[in-house]
């Protein structure tokens, strides 16, 4: 290489290195960017702090329920009540009943869900079982807790916030151990 | 400009390794540009062949040829050949031949990084290939790879797929350097930046462009190999990932890869229409602004590839106004050419013919495009046929007509003969004829409400995909006659005079044909 | 009407066949029968005739220019390269022109992004390759499979009218009110769609996404999957039915009763065995409309993507593992849980099937009773 090339070349290579970088970069950026705009309703995988804001009667949020185990996963997920309405800054528990039908333990892991995404902002949940995976015994069943208010800032024009959780057999990932279920046909 | 080139200073030169020896060491751009072109073309025609299954199963409703997934791999892998085995290639290799001829340079900058970017990439595409005769078939996921489609779902040939991938991108990357590298460095003393010929100014921003985005694809498709085979979870909701972030990285770079493969073209047309209205091009310098501005925002509208998936109302109205913006320095390029053309002094030889059918159909394409930036109208086209008329009027009547056209164009400066000018003709209405009759109609099916990637359809949709699939083999068959001119203009022939083009400009046109196998050893003074 | 058309079909030429299987297409976007379609569809046409203009305005001076100034006429070439007027000119006016046409536009998206205050709500599953309806407000759900028969897709019996575009289950939605849908998906990404309505959304795997519809007219509206999510994408339609209010109510009572009488069927089931013939025939049946698209009719799979049946270790000897696999899926891997799909007869009917049909001649009976065993935990 003519010694002239060598600076810009190697610019240029330092460039497309570090937009290999960038793709990467773009995951964490993308779940900042969905923080920040509700972009995929998703909410915080963190506990919200308890101290809630004042509480508003004046105005009615109803929130819809739904629970879905995903088409892989054999448990039993409902939530107590299909819908609840509340008030901004009022703190509720609401109960998901769980029941592992099968002869195994299955760990499950589940994935919240927030429509119209940009409410997800304002969802505020203080405990949810979807923070940590949760195991469950062959033939068992359990209630699951989640803790929540609704943020009083939450914009007027939504009166409907819907809250899915679809649940996800993560057994494998859980024990390490792909092979355990045998599979059909080998 | 002119030159200063004496025919005695290349003689010395001229000596080259004979045989495969030649093909396999060499540092020419002429012959990277030569192998980078026959590649393209072979490309072409593999790409082709997957495009006639795809046509002759949707001749008529149900399944006759192949089963749906096969027809999935057809439809998959004759996308990423066109895209990365043919448009691209066959860009690179002009910018080989034609960008060290144009500024006066002896050879690309890093001639050695030159020949291994080319050699790659028969590799990639071997393996690409072959990935077709694995148990399971062959990639199946649309050349977008949707996740978790290429990962939780797909088959084991997706670490080939991946492989193959990133062979590709490497060699544009390196590709793209050489380009950059060269413009800036070996430019002839006086060939200012305003004073470079469009296609090397076009062809500079594609580089940039390639460089930003490659890398980016590079990224996307570890993510999916990671994801599928070291359980990391980007793109799986279970492990708290988002299958949306896919497309999101993948359209980052998606969107700017449609540009690279347009840009070019925009300097192949730059180049030919002036030659032919015999009357310099209309608005030089807002071509080049036009230019950077199309690629600086082909950064900001990536998401109007996914306005479908949902995303908040001020997402999609930003992506939406952006989308609209980009027809305007685009329509700003075809109004110069037409302000080129006006009161010329025109002839109509194949180049000039292709030429002039790109300004047209491009311009259809770009009012698809234009349709389907408006959001609330897309969500009916989107994934439609509509769509698929839309993308393949910019890249076959558009790209890939532009390719033809600069064949057409330099083939006198690269074999020393005229082409068959009668041929070339019959070529250029066959094609035209063929390729209208192959995408219109997919307009009106698309708007019907025919979903793409479908290998089976309702009754509704048999007339016209009848008609097109006849349009299809015809333009596949019409592609022969072209091969056909190129044989016969590579063994002979009218000779061509240097400047071949009555009304050409340009250093390239100041070598003799065939340019021989090195030129501008001493940089010619631009005057 | 069917002779003719499957006189039509005997044709042996392929190319007579395709011109005479004349069906009318429309020829433009659909109007659609909500006001939002309507919307949409004028969206459309507005930009198709600025688009139509600007092309007449500029094709014409180039086709002009190409007929005037061509050198076989002995024109002279002019020299003038550059206007920064004209320039000015052409970047202004596509600007106010985009300008007018984001406005309209800008209404309808926010007008089709409004889900509040609904009267119905559907949530929709996709899955490979079926939707799954589940109404909110009553314990109502079920799975929509394509209705057309294997044999009309290979060409060995004459193709119905809606070929392709028919549901042994449509979705029914009440005429006159705000049906909200929620989409989600069990596997990869699917995208509901109904070009009448103008509603074509994402339905992401682990992720919900809104759309709505107000449909005024009673009648069939049928569409299809838009986004590529495997093999038979091509094969999973949406039908949906708008019926009065009162139909609807009816409608609505009547599943929820048919749901209520299966669960007690089940029940009694239990105590009863089914004969060899009963479960190859529900089986075969349920084996066609289930399996049959990964583990291919003849039970061979499809060799390094969806495993045989056929001779497989698991049909032949592991009948506690198979009944598993069935019911709970295999995650990972394409293989879906059956449990919450099919009633336990037809799990019972179409493993019998798979472990006696091409030559699996295993002779063994499965029963409702013995899959309830393995569900309760007890068979493994």
């Amino acid at each position: 290489m003519a010694l002239k090339h060598k600076p810009l070349t190697f610019k240029l290579a330092v460039t497309a290195l570090a937009m290999f970088g960038f793709g990467f970069a773009l995951v964490p950026l993308y779940d900042v960017f969905c923080d920040l705009t509700g972009l995929n309703g998703k909410t915080a995988a963190t506990a919200a702090s308890a101290d809630a804001a004042l509480i508003d009667t004046s105005r009615e949020v109803v929130i819809e329920f739904i629970a879905r185990p995903n088409k892989q996963m054999p448990w039993v997920f409902k939530p107590e009540v299909r819908r609840m309405t509340v008030h901004p800054g009022e703190i509720h528990i609401m109960n998901y009943l769980a029941e592992n039908p099968t002869g195994r333990m299955i760990v499950g892991q589940a994935v919240p869900s927030v429509s119209p995404g940009q409410a997800a902002l304002y969802f505020h949940k203080i405990e949810c079982f979807c923070f940590t995976q949760q195991q469950l015994a062959g033939g068992k069943n359990m209630l699951m807790p989640l803790q929540f208010y609704v943020d009083p800032a939450l914009p007027s024009q939504f009166s409907t916030i819907t809250l899915s959780y679809t649940l996800y057999d993560v057994t494998s990932a859980w024990t390490g151990d792909t092979a355990a279920s045998s599979q059909l046909g080998e | 400009m002119s030159a200063v080139v004496t025919d005695h200073e290349h003689e010395h030169h001229d000596h080259k390794p004979s045989g495969i020896k030649r093909w396999l060491y060499t540092t020419n751009h002429k012959d990277i540009g030569t192998m980078y072109l026959v590649f393209a073309l072979i490309m072409f025609f593999i790409g082709g062949a997957m495009a006639m299954v795809i046509r002759a199963e949707l001749f008529q409703p149900g399944m006759q040829f192949v089963e749906p997934n096969f027809f999935n791999q057809m439809t998959t892998v004759h996308g990423l050949i066109m895209v990365f085995g043919a448009v691209m290639p066959a860009f690179t290799g002009l910018a080989n031949w034609m960008i060290p001829m144009m500024i006066g340079a002896p050879d690309m900058a890093l001639p050695r990084m030159n020949n291994w970017s080319f050699w790659i990439l028969p590799f990639a595409f071997l393996i690409l290939l072959m990935s077709l005769f694995m148990p399971g078939g062959g990639p199946n996921f649309g050349w977008t790879f949707y996740a978790p489609l290429s990962t939780t779902y797909s088959g084991d040939s997706t670490a080939l797929f991946v492989f193959s991938v990133h062979i590709m991108g490497i060699s544009s990357i390196m590709g793209a350097i050489n380009v950059i590298v060269t413009i800036f460095n070996l430019r002839a003393p006086g060939m200012t930046w305003m004073k470079m010929p469009l296609f090397v100014w076009t062809w500079l921003i594609t580089a940039f462009l390639l460089i930003m985005v490659m890398p980016v694809l590079a990224g996307v498709v570890t993510m999916v190999l990671t994801d599928k085979y070291f359980g990391t979870s980007f793109f799986d909701a279970a492990g708290g990932g988002d299958p949306v972030l896919f497309q999101h990285i993948f359209w980052f770079f998606g969107h700017p890869e449609v540009y690279i493969m347009i840009l070019p073209a925009f300097g192949i047309v730059s180049s030919i229409v002036p030659t032919f209205a015999r009357k310099p091009l209309f608005g030089y310098a807002s071509m080049v602004y036009a230019t950077s501005s199309i690629a600086l925002l082909s950064f900001l509208v990536w998401a109007h590839h996914m306005f479908t998936t949902g995303m908040p109302v001020a997402g999609a109205l930003f992506f939406m106004y952006c989308t609209m913006l980009i027809a305007v320095p685009t329509g700003v390029k075809v109004f110069n050419w037409v302000a080129t053309m006006w009161r010329g002094a025109m002839t109509f030889e194949v180049p000039m013919m292709f030429a002039l059918a790109f300004i047209v159909l491009f311009t259809i394409g770009g009012f698809s495009g234009l349709m389907l930036a408006i959001t609330p109208a897309d969500f009916q086209y989107h994934d439609t046929y509509f769509v698929v008329a839309h993308f393949h009027y910019v890249l076959v009547t558009g790209a890939v007509f532009s390719i033809i056209a600069a064949a057409y164009y330099w083939l006198p400066k690269w074999t020393g003969h005229m082409y068959d000018e009668k041929l070339g003709q019959w070529h250029f209405w066959c094609s035209l004829i063929s390729v209208n009759m192959l995408f219109f109609p997919m307009h009106f099916v698309g708007l019907a409400g025919m979903p793409r990637r479908i290998p089976d359809y309702a009754l509704q949709f048999a007339d016209f995909n009848a008609f097109i699939s006849i349009g299809g083999f015809l333009f596949g068959a019409s592609q022969l006659i072209f091969v056909a001119v190129l044989v016969k203009c590579a063994r002979g022939g009218e000779k061509a005079t240097a400047q071949v083009w009555e009304g050409a400009e340009g250093l390239e046109w100041e070598v003799p044909s065939p340019a021989p196998y090195h030129t501008f050893e001493t940089p010619p003074v631009i005057k | 009407m069917t002779k003719t058309r499957s006189l039509r079909w005997s044709l042996p030429t392929l190319l007579l066949a395709a011109t005479v299987n004349a069906t009318d297409m429309p020829l433009n976007m659909t109007r659609g029968v909500t006001e939002i379609s309507q919307q949409v569809y004028d969206l459309h046409m507005t930009i198709f005739w600025i688009c139509c203009v600007i092309g007449a305005v500029v094709f014409g001076i180039m086709f002009w220019s190409i007929v005037r100034h061509r050198k076989a006429r002995g024109v002279q070439p002019a020299q003038f390269h550059e206007s920064t007027k004209v320039e000015i000119l052409w970047t202004a006016i596509p600007v106010v022109i985009l300008i007018v046409m984001a406005i309209p536009a800008t209404k309808t998206l926010i007008a089709m992004e409004d889900t509040t205050e609904a009267d119905v709500t559907v949530l929709i599953t996709g899955s490979q390759w079926k939707w799954h309806y589940k109404y909110l407000e009553n314990d109502v759900e079920f799975y929509s499979l394509l209705a057309t028969p294997k044999e009309q897709i290979t060409n060995r019996f004459a193709k119905g009218e809606n070929y392709l575009l028919e549901v042994d289950r449509p979705l029914v939605i009440p005429t006159g009110k705000k049906v909200r849908f929620l989409m989600t998906s069990d596997d990869v990404i699917h995208s509901w769609w109904v070009p009448a309505f103008a509603v074509k959304k994402d339905a992401n795997p682990g992720f919900i996404n809104e759309a709505w519809t107000r449909v005024d007219e009673p009648g069939i509206y049928r569409g299809q999957c838009a986004e590529l999510c495997g093999k038979d994408h091509g094969f999973m339609p949406v039908v949906v039915i708008a019926k009065s209010p009162a139909d609807y109510e009816q409608w609505v009572n009547g599943e929820a009763e048919r749901i209520a009488k299966a669960k007690a069927e089940e029940q009694e089931l239990l105590a009863m065995n089914m004969s060899m013939e009963e479960l190859m025939s529900v089986g075969a049946r349920t084996y066609t409309a289930y399996c049959a698209a990964c583990h291919q009719p003849n039970g061979e799979g499809l060799p390094g993507i969806f495993p045989a049946l056929k001779g497989s270790a698991m049909a032949l000897n592991d009948k506690p593992g198979h009944i598993n696999v069935v019911l709970n899926g295999k995650a990972g891997t394409a293989m879906q849980a059956y449990a919450r799909q099919l009633s336990l007869k037809e799990i019972a009917a179409v493993i019998t099937y798979e472990r006696n049909a091409w030559g699996n001649n295993t002779g063994e009976l499965v029963q409702a009773a013995d899959v309830h065993a393995v569900m309760q935990g007890k068979g493994e």
